[in-house]
């Protein structure tokens, strides 16, 4: 584990951590990657000034996966976070541990931080996409990426969030100002009554998860919520389409490290070319390898429309589907992840595990949909309701104190 | 050779006339000192994020209407994926899907006669910065300048068939983009460039040879010459076996006055493309349709049959006029003022043109204020500024703005018919040089002609030079 810490952040007044694709200017930004190993960036991120301008400081940085795709952080060029008993951890989560900590902001690329949050028991909001700038936060899966919040409770949570979100003229898919205003004013925040439960994705999850899922469902229902079982074949097509759109992008936004302009340079080479694959091969690790040739192959002339533009036809299926479960229910609750947790030996013996894990995850990150995580389950909600979807948290969160 | 055609379909590139880059807010000037215009965003550094100039969607629309476009009024960017070390992302933001103008012609004018050119599409596109080889020390350094200056790429269909027809087309081209100011079109300094697409077939028949692609021509000339020497190429080829044609682009060496084929590996390749999705789908709705619409000029031969017509100019002077849309618009502004369009055209077509001349500048870089030219017109039409001195207040008007009535009361630059005054000045000069009055009245007509030069300059040049002249004719016989 690696944590790159800021001296002269204030002991005092709030205090957050940044996860290691977000941008600054006085500490490097690796991406978790030998490629951008001790780069430091000329600008950064623009929610930083925006956390400054509500009374945070930023006091470190915490270690990802390589370009934050894998489960949990294990890809990482400077180590996995691995607990004594052999168990994965995350950074983002362990830091937290530590209550001078109001929050930790994370890219959720590919899931791993959400995971990670349900796995420690952290409380986590992926706010609904074009929210909060992506300006200064380095690039994977630009059509789903989104700035997300970490933290010991719903409110810190909830505090954190309204201090990032807001219109940055910087970003292009950041939405208007009114529309971002959604989240910090009461005008979306409508009582949660009906909630959805994803009936197959939860079943595919162990013993654990599933007393987890039982255990919010009867927080919800003591308060009066009815939670209904709903068939959720489609959510669960959406893990395919993300895995081919996230691999394209990642693919193309990643090809910029090349050795040339910055980023790691082999010293092995005799020609451009030579400089070129050499850098690459020495400096990416094997899962981000195996993802740059598989969206590589998504996007090639032969399998553009059979791959990508039908992962393109999915996303918009799988945003109506949610768009009609929304007509009957104000949230979706499914699991994060389909284990209550992974040791270094899962993630050796199967490879693509992340990309199988990311069945829970996908379903909003190719939406765009608020995501939140509390007491280890994950509610899904329709575009704004992100407060909404923090107040059903802390239903739960008053009653397991 | 006359029993082969030549079929060619070209790519023109040309940098839109914008003040900043197409994605961020740097300068997309030409000419600064290397790595002078780049900030993260245009040399690719990880965070930064496309926020798209509108004019350049302004500047892509008029293009397409000023070619007979159709124009898709939601249109997207793509990324296309190629290393290269002069492009900071490895992905270059262009429009693959749904381009900003389609199906398109422009009409050429040969010794053939009259010809439409089809125009496939014209999409947006960023431009790639510029290696600088040093063959001294054998490395290559990267200006970084160029990178995202907004351009446009012309695609025409394969409608051309000679070299002729090729430059006909581009000065066709270069000419309406001048005129509605979405270029300056300078190949020279690479605003405008061309890749040449060629094959050739027996005559009549249907069926496409094998073709092959120059890129990045500069300059008329060398365009000319490479599609001679392709031409030439292909048919040997196929006539005499010398070689096998194959699909592949080629350089064209402009010194040595032949082609080369290029690398297979810079060549061939798969550009992966798909759609940006930082860049959200460009909406062109009625209003702003239409504001682009508004600022669509006539035609040239449009523009020069109304002069013609309903100004009377000649065809001469209308034609003059309408080689630049800078001088049409000084013409219609000054017109607009004074009402007197043959002097107007004068004025435009030979002093303007003359002071241009003078300090080396094309046509384009007219940048008088036409209103105050109008002005200026009005005042020698009434008698106040004499036309000499109209001119050196014309110089003036070269380098700033003024107000040419109040410029020339400031300066004494104003007519005075004062008789006395007038008197006084002849009889100084007439007593000054006896010579000169002996030798005129002695029958040397050239004698009169220097009195009347004296005193013109005594009296600044203002005053009616046919009253001066009467004046002094009167003066000298008394």
């Amino acid at each position: 584990m690696r944590l790159y810490v800021n001296e002269s952040s204030k002991a005092d007044g709030k205090r957050v951590v940044l996860d290691d694709m977000l941008l600054t200017t006085d500490l490097p930004t690796t991406a978790g990657s030998k490629m951008l190993e001790n780069y430091v960036s000329l600008f950064e991120a623009d929610i930083i000034s925006k956390l400054r301008n509500a009374g945070y400081s930023v006091c470190g940085k915490a270690n990802i996966g390589e370009f934050a795709i894998d489960l949990l952080g294990e890809t990482s060029w400077f180590g996995a976070c691995v607990r004594e008993d052999g168990t994965l951890t995350n950074a983002s989560a362990e830091i937290l541990a530590d209550d001078s900590i109001d929050a930790v902001i994370c890219l959720d690329v590919n899931g791993a931080p959400r995971r990670a949050a349900a796995l420690a028991n952290r409380v986590f909001i992926k706010p609904t996409y074009g929210t909060v700038s992506r300006y200064g936060t380095i690039p994977v899966a630009c059509s789903g990426e989104t700035v997300s919040v970490m933290a010991a409770s719903t409110a810190k949570c909830r505090e954190a969030l309204s201090a990032i979100v807001g219109h940055d003229d910087k970003d292009g898919t950041s939405l208007s100002e009114a529309q971002c205003a959604l989240l910090k004013s009461d005008a979306e925040r409508k009582a949660v009554k009906k909630v959805a439960l994803a009936s197959s994705l939860t079943a595919s999850a162990d013993e654990e998860t599933k007393a987890k899922i039982n255990a919010f469902r009867a927080s919800l229902e003591a308060q009066g919520i009815t939670v209904t079982e709903i068939d959720d074949q489609l959510l669960g097509a959406a893990n395919t389409a993300w895995n081919v759109l996230m691999a394209a992008e990642l693919c193309n936004n990643v090809s910029r490290y090349e050795g040339v302009k910055f980023g790691y340079r082999s010293p092995n080479y005799t020609n451009i070319d030579e400089l070129y694959t050499n850098s690459r091969t020495e400096a990416f690790g094997d899962l981000l390898k195996t993802t740059i040739l598989f969206g590589s192959d998504v996007l090639s002339t032969d399998n553009y429309m059979k791959m990508y533009d039908k992962g393109l036809r999915v996303r918009r299926v799988i945003s109506e589907a949610f768009a009609g479960i929304f007509k009957e229910y104000d949230a979706v609750l499914m699991p994060a992840c389909s284990k209550c947790s992974y040791s270094e030996a899962d993630v050796k013996a199967n490879k693509y595990i992340a990309y199988e894990e990311n069945v829970y995850t996908a379903p909003a990150s190719i939406t765009g949909l608020p995501a939140v995580v509390v007491g280890g389950v994950q509610l899904v909600g329709a575009p704004f309701s992100d407060n909404s979807l923090l107040d059903a948290a802390e239903i739960y969160e008053k009653e397991h104190k | 050779m006359s029993k082969y055609e030549t079929v060619i379909g070209l790519e023109v590139h040309v940098e839109l006339a914008t003040e900043s880059k197409i994605f961020c807010s740097c300068s997309a000037k030409f000419g600064a000192e290397q790595n002078d215009h780049v900030c993260p965003a245009c040399c690719g550094m990880p965070g930064m994020l496309p926020v798209t100039n509108k004019r350049v969607v302004d500047l892509g629309v008029t293009a397409g209407l000023m070619l007979n476009c159709d124009i898709n009024r939601v249109t997207t960017f793509d990324k296309k994926s190629y290393y290269y070390p002069d492009l900071p992302c490895s992905y270059q933001t262009t429009q693959w899907f749904a381009p900003v103008c389609v199906n398109g012609t422009v009409t050429i004018e040969t010794s053939k006669g009259k010809k439409d050119i089809r125009i496939k599409q014209i999409h947006m596109e960023e431009d790639a910065g510029k290696l600088v080889h040093d063959d001294w020390t054998d490395t290559s350094l990267v200006d970084f300048n160029r990178t995202s200056v907004p351009l446009i790429e012309i695609v025409s269909q394969p409608d051309l068939s000679s070299a002729e027809e090729v430059v006909a087309y581009l000065e066709r081209l270069r000419s309406l983009l001048r005129f509605a100011k979405v270029s300056d079109c300078r190949m020279e300094q690479g605003s405008m460039r061309c890749d040449v697409n060629l094959s050739v077939r027996p005559e009549g028949s249907d069926i496409l040879g094998v073709r092959t692609e120059m890129k990045n021509m500069n300059s008329l000339s060398a365009i000319e010459r490479a599609i001679e020497y392709e031409t030439a190429r292909h048919i040997d080829a196929i006539e005499r076996g010398t070689e096998v044609l194959v699909q592949e682009t080629r350089r064209w060496d402009d010194i040595k006055g032949k082609s080369y084929a290029m690398r297979n590996k810079e060549t061939a390749g798969d550009y992966r493309y798909f759609p940006d999705p930082n860049v959200m789908p460009i909406v062109i709705d009625d209003e702003w349709f239409a504001k682009i619409t508004s600022t669509i000029p006539d035609l040239p031969e449009v523009k020069k049959q109304k002069y013609i017509e309903n100004l009377g100019l000649s065809e001469y002077d209308a034609d003059q006029l309408v080689q630049s849309r800078a001088f049409c618009d000084c013409f219609e502004a000054a017109y607009a003022e004074c009402g007197m369009a043959k002097d107007v055209a004068n004025w435009v077509i030979s002093d303007c043109a003359n002071m241009l001349n003078k300090k080396q500048m094309t046509a384009d870089m007219l940048t008088i204020d036409g209103k105050a030219l109008g002005q200026l017109i009005k005042l020698v039409a009434d008698g106040k500024v004499s036309r000499a001195n109209a001119k050196k207040i014309l110089a003036v008007m070269f380098n700033e703005n003024i107000d040419p009535a109040a410029y020339a009361e400031a300066n004494g630059l104003i007519v005075s018919n004062d008789t006395g005054k007038i008197k006084d000045v002849i009889r100084g000069v007439l007593d000054a040089d006896p010579k000169s009055v002996a030798d005129y009245k002695n029958g040397k007509e050239k004698a009169l002609m220097a009195l009347f030069g004296k005193c013109m300059r005594e009296l600044k040049g203002n005053c009616d030079p046919q009253l001066l002249r009467s004046y002094l004719l009167e003066m000298i016989n008394q």
